[in-house]
Order: C-alpha cells, then structure tokens, then sequence
C-alpha cells in the first residue's frame, strides 16, 4: 500500500482542512477524537455517518452545536449497520449514491449490541463503511465492560476483573467474506488514514477497527494515548492488518511482529503501572492473556498459511 | 404499458397492501417475516421484479433485514436520505420494532407501516386477531388507522403517503388491520389505474423541510438535548402535529372520494345508522364493521341501534365522536384489545370516557365498555346484537343489567365461562365470576 506522508496530507487542501472540528466535547487525550479526524481526511465532505449511543453520539455536541462538519446521523444503539443500509439504500433512490455511508460506532455497539445488524449488513454485502472504535468497554455510561474488553480489565461492572477474553470482532466480520476488513490504532494515523482511503473506493461492506485509548476509562494519563496504542501494537496485543478479498496482509509495525519474540513482553501493556484497568493483572492472568494474544494471532496464522499454500 | 397480473377481483388483504405500496411508489421496502403478515413482503419481493412495475421504470428497491429492528431502523435511514418508505409487521415483530418507531416520531420521519395485528405472547403464542399489538404504541406518536374491509387496506396505504409525508404532519402512520381476518381471506378489492395514483398520492421531494443529506449543507441529527434545552418543545410540536393530521386526514379523505367514488366516513369516524340511533356502539377493525349487520337485524326488529366505527384511533378523533354521544348518551365501546390495569381495560373505551369529560353535553353521557375476541376468537353478530340488547336494557331500565361475564364494570364477551359458550364439556375455566 501507498503510504501517504504526512506532507502530502497538508499539501492537499482537501486533506489539510478539518472535518471533526476543533471545539468538540472530547476528553484531554481521547483516542476516538483523532481517529475520527483522520478517518475523515480520507472520506471527504461526500459522507453521512450513523453513529448509534456511544461517547461519539455525545462528544459531537449539544443540541445545538454540532462538531462534525459533514452530515452526522445519531442512532440508536442496536440499529447503526441497518440504518445505514436503508440510508444508503434511501440515497440511492434519491439520486446520491455517491455519498459513503459510514457507520461509527463503539466497540459495545459492535460486539454487543449490535452485532446482528453488523452480522445482517454483512451478509448483504451493503455498500457501506462499518467502522468499530474500541476502547474496549462502555465508557459513555461510564466504564462498564463490553465483550470487546480485555481479560482481567477492572470496570464498573468488572470491579473483580474480566473473566473473559476479548471477542475478535474483525475475524467474525471476515467470516462474512466481505471485500475489505481492517485494523488500525491511532499511533498510526498514516496507517489508519491510507486504509480509509483505500476502503472508500471499494464497493460492498468494509469493516474498519480502530484502537482508540481512552485515558478515563483505561486509567491512564492523557499524554500517553499514542503511548498505549503503540504499546498495544508492539505486544502484538493489538494486530494490524488488512484482509483483502479473503487476502490478509500484516500491515504497519504488525509486519514484523508475526514472530513472538520481536514483540514487547506482555508484562509492559499489561500492569497496573502501565494503566489503572489493569490493577488486578498478576503473573497467572499474564499467562492467560499470553494464550489469548496467541489465539488472536492463531486467527491470522490460519489466513498466511493457508495463503501460503495457495500460492504452492 | 404491461397488462397488470391483478386489478380488480377476489384479493387478499396482504397482498392488497403490497399492491398498494407498489402504486405508491415507495422507493425502499424493508422486509422480515412474521405471521400473519409475511406475505405482505413475501409478494412485495416478487412485485419488485414484475413487468408490469419493471416496464414503468419504477426503482422500489427490495432490503431483506434480518429483524424487524433492523426493518424499522433501515426505514428511518432510507426515509433520513428523503426515501419514501414502506414495511409491514404484526405481533411481536412490532414489539420489537419499538425502540425505531418512537425514533421516527422524534425524528419527524413519515413512514408507513402496516400492520396485521395479532395477540402477543408470553402466555403461548397467539397469532390471530388481537389490537394489544398496535394498542401498546397508541401514545407513541405514531397515527394510527384500524380498518375494516380489504378494498380499505388498499386505499388506507396510498392514502397514508398524503398525510404522513404532507408537510403539516410528518409523523408515521401505521394502518393496522385484523390478522387472519382480513390479511389471509378474499374479498374483492380494485387498484386505483398507475396514473390516476401517481397524480393523488403526493408528489415527492427531493428532501424533508427538517432533514438532508448534503455536503454542501452539512447538518447533525439527534444531538443531546438538555432538559432546559428544546426537548420539551420538540415532544409537544409531534403532540400539534397529531392535531393538525385531524384536517389533513380529512382532506385526504375528501380527495380520494372526489377522484375514486370511494370513502371510509370523513376519514377518522365511519357512522351507520347513527344519526338517529337511541343507543350507539362504537368500536374499530371488522368487528365494528361487523355491528352494521348487527344494527340492521335489530332496526328490523324495530329497535334503533347505530353503530360507529373509530377508522382513525390516533390522532383521536375527539370531536367526531363526541357528536354523535351527545346525540345517543347510551354508548357501548367495543375493544379487541386489553389494556391491563387501565381502569375499563379497554384502551378505546377508557379514551371516550376520557373524552366525554371536555363537555357538559357528554358528560353524563352512559359509557359501557365492552371487550371482546381476543387472540383472535369469534365474535358473531349474534354477539354483538346481544351487547346492543345490553345498551337497550340500560336505556329501558335506567341501569346496566348484570351478567355472568360482567367484571369491574366491563362486558367481556365470549369469555370462557359458566355460560353456555363453554366448549370443553361443563368445565367453568374462569373460576367463579
């Protein structure tokens, strides 16, 4: 992939300019805010989101106000991938079927909540950007565990830790076969930016997860949101990648971590020091993490070795 | 110009719902299925792909949901871009669509969305007529049209784009009507010509007044809104809008007569025999169109019943009613719905007593509620000249008459009971009333 350069990001009027503009209600350091600028330096002005009941719905503003300087659809928390569908579907029929449909929704309005519209979108193969923020728990309420939270993560509803592991929502959606799902982290923000830019020229249900930290909720301080995000990828707790067509390509620092002993000890992400969610994390819960991070990657190693033979 | 497969004849009420969303021209259709009203989209899916409809160009796109949240919330997406909209459900699929209706009232979105009413479940799944479905919504928002003929499905569904997309309205309109009863028998039922109805139904825009999709004009929609924010105002500017729908229904109404020979009363209330009726029953759904027949074996008997069917349940037509219980002061209301814990459990006739209280000349008016063929169950019309014997008795008498199936000052009729109507040997089902 073509990896744009930060100068030719302000070269570009069009890119250089702020959609999510500046004013907005996000916390110091929010994770969700710089993706959805960079996610939307990609997407143009020619956008309407679906955002369904989630930190987004209430950081772009008060009524009145509004921060997003594009058509922005609050929705409700189960229905984000049909509304967008049947909004896509409502622009077609009204000449504009060239706008992208995006949905932007939490991890707990994707892995919980709204899963089977996710799945229904999904199997339909809607032309739509179905895009799942992750700070890996309800943070809008005010930090409840959502099933996208990590094993022995300390929420309000977690107050003895996770029991489980975190669901692997990119691979569920995959198991779709639909043309394009993605991760990224916004310590990368070329990499997050080139893989909207990439999902918005194509055609059917796109999947986009984005690690976005969120210091409230994981308790750490707030000059440290890149920090955490780059510490989730090094790890390997947090793979970047793409799957194109079926076709999955480790992408960004992702790349060379395929091999476990390039990664960054678990112990580094994962401790109390590091985040205050993670107080209750000893040695065993490492271990069982360690397993988690392995199955997560399992899911990956099935793609490359079964590519592998492909090209035999 | 293809010959249509169907124009006039013996049709079924769903399918006289699908014809009549084609000639509506809706733009999106988002479908599920649940009995009894599946094969409303089941013919919707192949109507899409018929000649007739391909050969006039016309572009209804098709959505399959995978349930009926996602069918409500994929109208409210299509109908945010300015699509016009159209589904169908019953039962528990509305139940489970109601978290997207209340959001199309807020959202000001005009929808319509048919409904086969059926009963609800929990005790055993019930799935034939029964209004508690559509009755657990009448303070949504939504308007909402309880009808009484096959033919009245078809013109209720073209009518409903005039009145939920007039620009005074903008609410959703549901017409609901009974399952089984009238979604899966035939009666004879006649399309209005492709043309006739492109030229009533009302001319599409490009957008809504309140919403759009534009980058030139970017705008956000369901912000928060503080409580010393406009919340309030908005809630009560659907309540006016409900008010306004009263007018435009009729007006509607009016045109449909005017253009096609056909009417359903003024559009809210359909009055037989009223005028000069000593007792009156009021009811909705083909029950209350059922009565007429009731009404006519007892003016042969000499005794002047008139019956008054609700067409328009929401907006209430207060003011519609209200005259002709000022005229008769003995009125029966008939509900096929329960309404628990309310005090006559009868959601209709609760409302009219309500109503009663806004005039001296109805005040005093004699209200006996009456509740009848829940899940479906037979209500004859020797049923009904029964309950109309009822009224006459209290009219005579002074009194309302006591019966074994009168309970908390409701008639419930063709209860299981120490009546005769038991089917299962003597058993008594009921306990001792």
């Amino acid at each position: 992939m073509a990896k744009t350069k930060i100068v030719d990001i302000v070269a570009n009027p069009e890119t250089k300019r702020e959609y999510f503009l500046p004013g907005n209600a996000t916390c110091q350091g929010c994770g969700l805010d710089l993706a959805l600028r960079w996610a939307m330096k990609a997407l143009g002005p020619k956008t309407a989101t679906v955002s369904p009941a989630s930190c987004a719905n209430v950081v772009t503003g008060l009524w009145p106000k509004s921060a997003p300087d594009w058509a922005w659809f609050n929705m409700a928390f189960a229905a984000s991938a049909a509304a967008a569908s049947g909004m896509k579907h409502g622009l077609i029929a009204k000449g504009k079927g060239d706008y992208n449909v995006v949905v932007w929704a939490g991890d707990g309005g994707t892995a919980d909540i709204g899963i089977q519209g996710l799945s229904g979108a999904a199997e339909r193969n809607e032309d739509i950007i179905y895009v799942m923020y992750d700070n890996e728990s309800y943070m809008n309420t005010g930090i409840q565990a959502s099933s996208s939270a990590p094993r022995g993560t300390v929420t309000t509803t977690t107050p003895y830790g996770k029991a489980k592991k975190k669901k692997n929502v990119p691979m569920i959606v995959a198991a779709h076969n639909v043309p394009y799902v993605a991760t990224c982290a916004v310590s990368d923000p070329m990499d997050l930016y080139d893989k909207f830019k990439k999902a918005k020229d194509i055609k059917g249900f796109r999947f986009i997860q984005i690690l976005t930290p969120c210091p409230p909720g994981w308790r750490h301080e707030a000059q440290y949101t890149i920090k955490q995000a780059q510490l989730a990828v090094d790890t390997g707790v947090f793979p970047l990648f793409e799957i194109e067509n079926g076709i999955l390509t480790l992408s960004g620092k992702s790349k060379r971590l395929h091999d476990p002993t390039k990664r960054k000890p678990l112990s580094e992400y994962f401790s109390k020091k590091n985040q205050g969610r993670f107080k209750l994390i000893d040695d065993k819960l490492i271990e069982q993490l360690q397993q988690d991070v392995n199955e997560w990657w399992s899911w990956i190693d099935r793609y490359l070795v079964y590519q592998e033979n492909l090209e035999i | 110009m293809v010959e249509p497969k169907f124009f006039e004849g013996p049709q079924k009420g769903n399918l006289a719902a699908a014809y009549a969303a084609m000639d509506a021209n809706v733009d999106v259709i988002t479908a599920y299925p649940i009995t009894p009203q599946t094969t409303v989209v089941e013919e919707l899916s192949s109507l899409v792909g018929e000649e007739e409809f391909i050969a006039r160009n016309q572009k209804t796109q098709f959505m399959r949901m995978e349930s009926e949240h996602s069918v409500a919330a994929g109208l409210v997406g299509a109908s945010y871009a300015g699509a016009r909209v159209y589904s169908a459900t019953a039962g528990q699929g509305l139940l489970y669509m109601t978290e997207m209706i209340h959001w199309m009232v807020g959202a000001r979105l005009p929808v319509v969305l048919s409904i086969a009413t059926r009963g609800l479940t929990g005790g055993g799944w019930n799935i034939w007529a029964d209004y508690g479905d559509i009755m657990g919504l009448r303070d949504s928002g939504i308007m909402i049209q309880l009808l009484g003929t096959h033919q009245e499905i078809y013109d209720s569904i073209l009518m409903g784009f005039n009145i939920s997309e007039h620009p005074d309205v903008m609410l959703p309109l549901f017409p609901a009507y009974g399952g089984f009863v009238l979604s899966h028998t035939s009666k004879p039922v006649k399309r209005v010509p492709w043309e006739e109805a492109q030229k009533f139904v009302i001319p599409k825009r490009d957008e809504w007044e309140h919403v759009w999709i534009d980058s030139e004009r970017p705008m956000m929609t369901g912000a928060l809104i503080m409580p010393q924010s406009f919340y309030a105002e908005f809630r009560i500017k659907a309540h006016e809008a409900q008010l306004k729908a009263i007018s435009v229904i009729k007006d509607t109404m009016a045109e449909f007569e005017k253009r096609f020979g056909r009417s359903y009363g003024n559009g809210l209330v359909e009055p037989y025999k009223a005028d000069d009726a000593d007792v009156l029953m009021i009811g909705y759904g083909t029950i209350a169109k059922q009565a007429e027949d009731a009404v006519d074996v007892l003016r042969e008997q000499g005794y002047k019943a008139g019956a008054l069917r609700v067409r328009t349940y929401r907006p209430f037509p207060t003011e519609d009613i209200l005259k002709y219980i000022k005229k008769t002061q003995i009125v029966g209301v008939m509900d096929r719905a329960i309404a628990f814990g309310n005090p006559t459990a009868g959601p209709l006739s609760t409302d009219i007593m309500a109503a009663c209280q806004r005039y001296d000349s109805t005040r005093n008016a004699k209200i006996l509620p009456f509740i009848g063929g829940l899940g479906g169950r037979d209500v004859t019309y020797d049923d009904q000249i029964e309950q109309f014997k009822i009224l006459f008795d209290l009219k005579e008498k002074g009194e309302a008459p006591k019966k074994p199936y009168k309970m908390w000052g409701t008639y419930w009729t063709g209860l299981i009971t120490g009546s005769d109507k038991v089917p299962q040997g003597e058993e008594e089902y009921f306990g001792d009333i």
